[in-house]
């Protein structure tokens, strides 16, 4: 008895309709491929951070050797070039690429540090601050307005004035500027959260209050954290430039890029590409950084996607 | 609008305390010693030490000492500098007019060219115009201003000679310092060609210390029009019947103005801050100089009241644009 | 009559032209010279930097006597002549006569320079009855650190024209010290003036001298104008006005030298030296400043109070490639003795030891060293006359100490804070160096070396010998010249046999200008004057 007998199909189970759209991580994505500058900034960081990464092994020459019979040799395109020191020579006859590829490291090194030395703190602040509205928050909001009153490039000025130069020293200086920035933005987006539904569903269910603080309400709060963070990477990388341009920074002869501008000021006239190359280099990595953000905001955060 | 008002100056007293306890905290926190630092390389017999460290009052506790010290700022004495003996606020009120102008035409620089830049991109989005303005002023707020002012330098004055390397005008002039605003002072003066001359001083310093500002106003404006023209009014006006000129600059641009202007108020950090680089580039004698040189000479009482003047300048204006903008937008004057 | 006129007028025209046209050279440009950084205000006597002195006592100000021009050599200034007791305790200046106060807009003399006028000076700083005494924040730096508070017994004026000054005790240095810049002398007027209508404050910021130039105006941190004095008593300097333009940084002085916005630039860099001598618009001015660079040993540390091991670190230290590399080639004397060569008493038979690695060694192993000892050096973290690079210098010293199987540990720090910490006696090494007031080697030895200066800190070697202490404490009493030089000698072979410090370099002293400039004459005690100079 072979008679064909229907299969008993399963009835259609309802479509989930979240397994239709892409899943988070490529939404992201998307949204952030489309921004063509955001993409561009992407991959010029990745080359940043390549070469910050194995520095010893991309560079073509030891960054602190000194030719002594080298000095001051122009750019391999340019009259008395040679291919032995592509970006040229400084004053002590340091090849100028190697010397770039190292402060790669130093430059990301600085940003990284710093941002991760401030986040911490200023999420826990910003926390605080939006947990406890009544006398906690008010004195943290205050504490972070004086800071906030003073030009961060002078605070840092004054900070590295006590603590002495050096790189150590720098990253905390520009750590401690950049706080008030994250505990305003989580205080804010603490207090927009605090009202919502799920977190008194969460409240009533029994969670203590750093499971309240950390898991229930942060992760929804970490997208204009991202976007700060990376904007603040890039003005890390710009501060600690400006405190080694002033001779506060990293000392020489570290080459970091803000300190070799520092020494290039007297080669203004003779050996241009001591000045222009290292600032150019700069340029383009914070550039790069904003680039990233730009895209990073305007994929995270639904509000800003029609505007502009 | 005056509670308004009362509330804004509540917020401030607080915070003007807060800042004189960080400045004189910092102040202490330095190591090494004033008396020494007074005495130059100088030997420094241990009776004159004790003497000098009575008369400036630092061998008192330290919560006396803050004490005092706002005591005295009650009083408006804002101390001597070590250097040179002579009063902070004299020397504060002396160097500040050339930072003063330095940093208004810088302002002038930026808000002109800044907003113009902003009202035509957002009005031809997404031209190539358009992408030529985000693209300079993004370049704008990453560059290092210290090595943008390098460069200007080297292709504006080395190369091309249009402009001096440094200083705010040609030593050969005799300028008496009336008002400590160059370009006043050499119109005041007799002294023929001396006007042009500090123009042209003014120039390189301006459009650096500029830069950035120009970057952050271009962009406002343009996203702050854009959102403006958007609206439904506009849109009204449209239909009216009114000629677009009328249109984008009295009804679009008037409201598109009020975030703007309150970021105008917000560059004066970034002016303070950028012109500690630009004076030092250019020799240009104001106070970011001043404070500069102060830190690097352990010179305590420049630097502390120094900061805490520049920090009451920033409160007082970011006070004002506060005021300003409650003026000018309802909604905020009658928020929490 | 018409013809005449007619062929008169081209020649009329001529000179009008000629005469036109010197006029509007006449109406001179001003000498122009790029100095280091601000002075720090108009009243010499409250300051002590070089900065200060430049433009102020070089300037407006005369003392009773000068040292002559580029040399080290005593002459008369305000005093014409002087007398010395033969006690050495009494000296009495006859002053010169017929010397004006300058005239400004806010002060007139009514009298000539008298000896009023020294008493109001001197006695401002040592009778602390005198009005003017405590109208300052600190004192009298430089009256106070050389002691004069408890050397001068009196100051009185005889008559008009003659003032006594009366020692404590005999004081050969008196006559140097004399031409420092605080003794400088002022207007006891001027100074009533002052002081009748309570604004004594104006002494710091609108000064009257009898100098070489009369203050006209100070733009803060910008730049300070002067105007020739017509009635200097040594003739009206060439230079009708003359402007310091203060540029801090030394590339902005050559680059506006070679601009030719300035005429003279002070302090350039020893190795920018040899590119502004190649030229043919520039000239440099150089000579060797009575400056030391050195590094005390702290004979009190465990092992460095062992004359030993002292020796030992003095044989393995590369002192020529140091000053070399350091200096650049050429631009400082190796040092040996605490002070350089034309100073009297210098002891030309101490030498460097010939560097010996092996000898040196040897030396430690006999002392007892273990291989390996830290040792500490203490060195400041910016440059300096005396020490361009002092990391550089530390690390070389590093280097050859590793050498002899030492290690050193450099610490570089604020210099205010390593004065203050080497005072304590908290370093083993200290490197910092030191610049002559007054070309006295009492000058070098007392503040350096001298057991006085042992407990008070400033002998960073902690070296306190009585043989050395009695032979400078003679020199310092006696008066003959000749006496000194060989008490000073005698001095410093002591000092060579015990090595407490590592001689280091007498760096020279530079100044750039242009091509034309003449009547500048570089002088070793670092200081500038230009009451002689002028643009060709």
């Amino acid at each position: 008895m072979t008679s064909p007998i229907a299969k008993p199909v399963a009835p259609a189970s309802p479509v989930d309709h979240s397994l239709l759209y892409p899943s988070p991580y490529k939404e992201f994505w998307q949204a952030f491929a489309r921004n063509k500058g955001a993409v561009m900034g992407l991959a010029f960081m990745c080359l940043v951070v390549f070469c910050a990464l194995f520095a010893p092994w991309v560079a073509p020459h030891d960054p602190s050797e000194q030719y002594r019979d080298f000095l001051l040799t122009p750019p391999v395109w340019l009259e008395g070039g040679t291919w032995q020191f592509i970006l040229g020579t400084d004053e002590l006859g340091r090849d100028l690429l190697s010397r770039l590829i190292q402060g790669a490291r130093l430059s990301l090194l600085i940003g990284l540090s710093s941002v991760v030395m401030s986040l911490i703190p200023g999420i826990l602040l910003g926390l605080l601050a939006g947990f406890f509205p009544q006398i906690l928050g008010p004195s943290i909001m205050r504490l972070m307005d004086v800071m906030l009153a003073l030009p961060s490039l002078l605070l840092a000025v004054a900070i590295v004035a006590i603590l002495g130069p050096g790189l150590i020293n720098t990253v905390i200086a520009i750590a401690i500027v950049s706080l008030p920035s994250y505990v305003r933005l989580t205080r804010a987006a603490v207090m927009g959260e605090l009202n919502r539904d799920y977190v008194t569903a969460a409240r009533l269910a029994g969670a203590g209050l750093p499971r309240l603080m950390f898991v229930t309400v942060l992760p929804n709060c970490m997208a204009p954290l991202i976007v700060q963070a990376t904007l603040s990477f890039s003005s890390a990388i710009l501060d600690a430039a400006a405190l080694g341009f002033l001779g506060l920074g990293v000392q020489p002869p570290t080459p970091e890029w803000g300190t070799m501008l520092a020494s290039a000021r007297d080669y203004i006239e003779r050996a241009w590409w001591v000045v222009s190359l290292p600032g150019i280099t700069i340029l383009l990595s914070v550039l790069a950084i904003n680039l990233m953000g730009d895209g990073l905001r305007d994929a995270l955060d639904p509000k800003l996607k029609n505007a502009a | 609008m005056l509670s308004f008002i009362a509330r804004r100056l509540g917020l401030l007293i607080p915070t003007f305390f807060g800042i004189t306890l960080l400045t004189f905290a910092l102040i202490r926190l330095i190591p090494g010693d004033p008396v020494e630092v007074m005495m130059g390389e100088r030997r420094v017999d241990p009776e004159m030490h004790a003497q000098a460290m009575e008369r400036l009052g630092l061998n008192k506790p330290l919560p006396v000492q803050y004490l005092d010290y706002v005591g005295k700022l009650a009083h408006g004495d804002l101390g001597e500098s070590l250097r040179t003996r002579e009063s902070v606020w004299t020397e504060f009120l002396t160097l500040f007019p050339a930072t003063l102008e330095l940093a208004l035409a810088a302002l002038l620089f930026a808000g002109v060219i800044g907003l113009l830049a902003g009202v035509i991109a957002a009005l031809k989005r997404g031209s190539l115009f358009d992408h030529g303005v985000m693209g300079i002023s993004l370049a704008g707020y990453s560059m290092p201003i210290f090595w943008w002012g390098l460069i200007l330098i080297m292709f504006f004055s080395v190369s091309l000679g249009w402009t001096p390397v440094s200083g705010r005008i040609d030593l050969l002039y005799d300028i008496e310092p009336k008002t400590g605003f160059m370009l006043i002072d050499t119109l005041l003066s007799d002294e023929e060609g001396a006007f042009k001359d500090a123009v042209m001083h003014l120039i390189l310093p301006a459009i650096v210390l500029g830069t950035i500002p120009l970057a952050v106003i271009a962009r406002m404006t343009r996203s702050s029009m854009l959102e403006v023209l958007r609206e439904d009014y506009i849109r009204t006006a449209r239909a009216k019947g009114l000629s677009p000129a009328r249109v984008v600059f009295v009804h679009g641009l008037r409201n598109a103005l009020i975030p703007v202007l309150t970021v105008f108020g917000l560059q004066v950090g970034t002016l303070l801050a950028g012109a500690v680089l630009t004076e030092t580039i250019f020799s240009w004698p104001g106070i970011g100089k001043w404070l500069i040189e102060a830190i690097g000479a352990r010179d305590y009482p420049v630097v502390q009241n120094g900061i805490l003047l520049i920090a009451c300048l920033v409160i007082l204006v970011n006070f004002v644009v506060d005021i300003l903008y409650g003026l000018a937008n309802p909604r905020i004057r009658h928020q929490r | 009559m018409q013809k005449a006129f007619m062929k008169s007028l081209p020649l009329r025209l001529a000179l009008a032209a000629l005469v036109l046209g010197s006029a509007t050279q006449l109406a001179a440009k001003p000498l122009v010279v790029c100095t280091e950084a601000s002075p720090e205000g108009f009243d010499v006597v409250q300051y002590t930097t070089g900065v200060t002195f430049d433009a102020t006592a070089e300037t407006l100000f005369n003392r009773l006597v000068d040292f002559k021009p580029g040399t080290t050599d005593v002459q008369p200034a305000l005093a014409e002549r002087w007398d010395i007791s033969a006690d050495g305790l009494t000296y009495t200046f006859h002053l010169r006569q017929g010397v004006k106060f300058h005239t400004t807009d806010y002060f007139t003399p009514t009298r000539d320079f008298n000896a009023d006028d020294v008493l109001w000076s001197l006695r401002r700083q040592l009778d602390p009855a005198h009005p003017w005494h405590g109208k300052t924040s600190v004192g009298y730096p430089y009256f106070e650190s050389m002691s004069f508070s408890r050397l001068l017994k009196s100051v009185e004026k005889i008559d008009e024209h003659t003032v006594v000054i009366t020692l404590v005790r005999p004081e050969s240095p008196f006559l140097r010290d004399m031409a420092m810049a605080f003794t400088s002398i002022y207007s006891a007027e001027y100074g009533d003036q002052l002081l009748k209508a309570g604004n004594t404050a104006q002494l710091n910021s609108k000064p009257i001298g009898t100098g070489p130039f009369i203050f006209q105006r100070y733009n803060k941190d910008a730049q300070v104008r002067f105007k020739a004095n017509p009635d200097y008593f040594r003739g009206k300097p060439p230079a009708e006005s003359l402007v310091f333009a203060i540029s801090t940084d030394s590339n902005v002085r050559l680059q506006k030298l070679r601009a030719n916005e300035c005429q003279v630039a002070v302090y350039p860099k020893p190795e920018d030296v040899p590119s502004i001598k190649a030229d043919p618009r520039l000239k440099v001015a150089e000579t060797e400043a009575l400056v030391t660079g050195y590094i005390a040993m702290n004979t009190q540390h465990k092992y460095l109070s062992d004359v030993r091991v002292r020796k030992a670190i003095n044989m393995a230290f590369d002192r020529q490639s140091h000053v070399d590399q350091l200096f650049g080639k050429g631009n400082a004397l190796v040092g040996v003795n605490p002070y350089p060569p034309t100073m009297i008493g210098y002891n030309t038979s101490n030498q460097n030891p010939p560097r010996d690695l092996d000898k040196a060694r040897a030396l430690l192993k006999e002392a007892g060293v273990p291989e390996g000892a830290v040792i500490t050096l203490f060195t400041r973290n910016g440059g300096g006359m005396t020490n361009p690079n002092p990391r550089l210098s530390a690390e070389m010293l590093q280097a050859d100490l590793k050498q002899i199987g030492l290690k050193l540990d450099i610490r570089v720090m604020e210099w205010a804070e390593m004065l203050r910490r080497a005072k304590k006696g908290e370093a083993d090494l200290v490197s910092t160096g030191w610049a002559g007031d007054n070309a006295d080697p009492d000058n070098f030895l007392t503040p350096l070396l001298s057991c006085e200066a042992a407990k008070n800190g400033e002998n960073y070697a902690r070296w306190c010998n009585s043989k050395f202490q009695d032979l400078i404490t003679q020199a310092r009493e006696v008066i003959d010249n000749d006496e000194r030089a060989r008490l000073y000698s005698e001095a410093l072979k002591v000092y060579d046999d015990d090595q407490p410090w590592i001689s280091m370099a007498h760096p020279k002293v530079f100044t750039a200008m242009r091509d034309n400039v003449e009547g500048y004459v570089i002088s070793p005690l670092t200081n500038n004057n230009f009451a002689t100079t002028k643009v060709k």
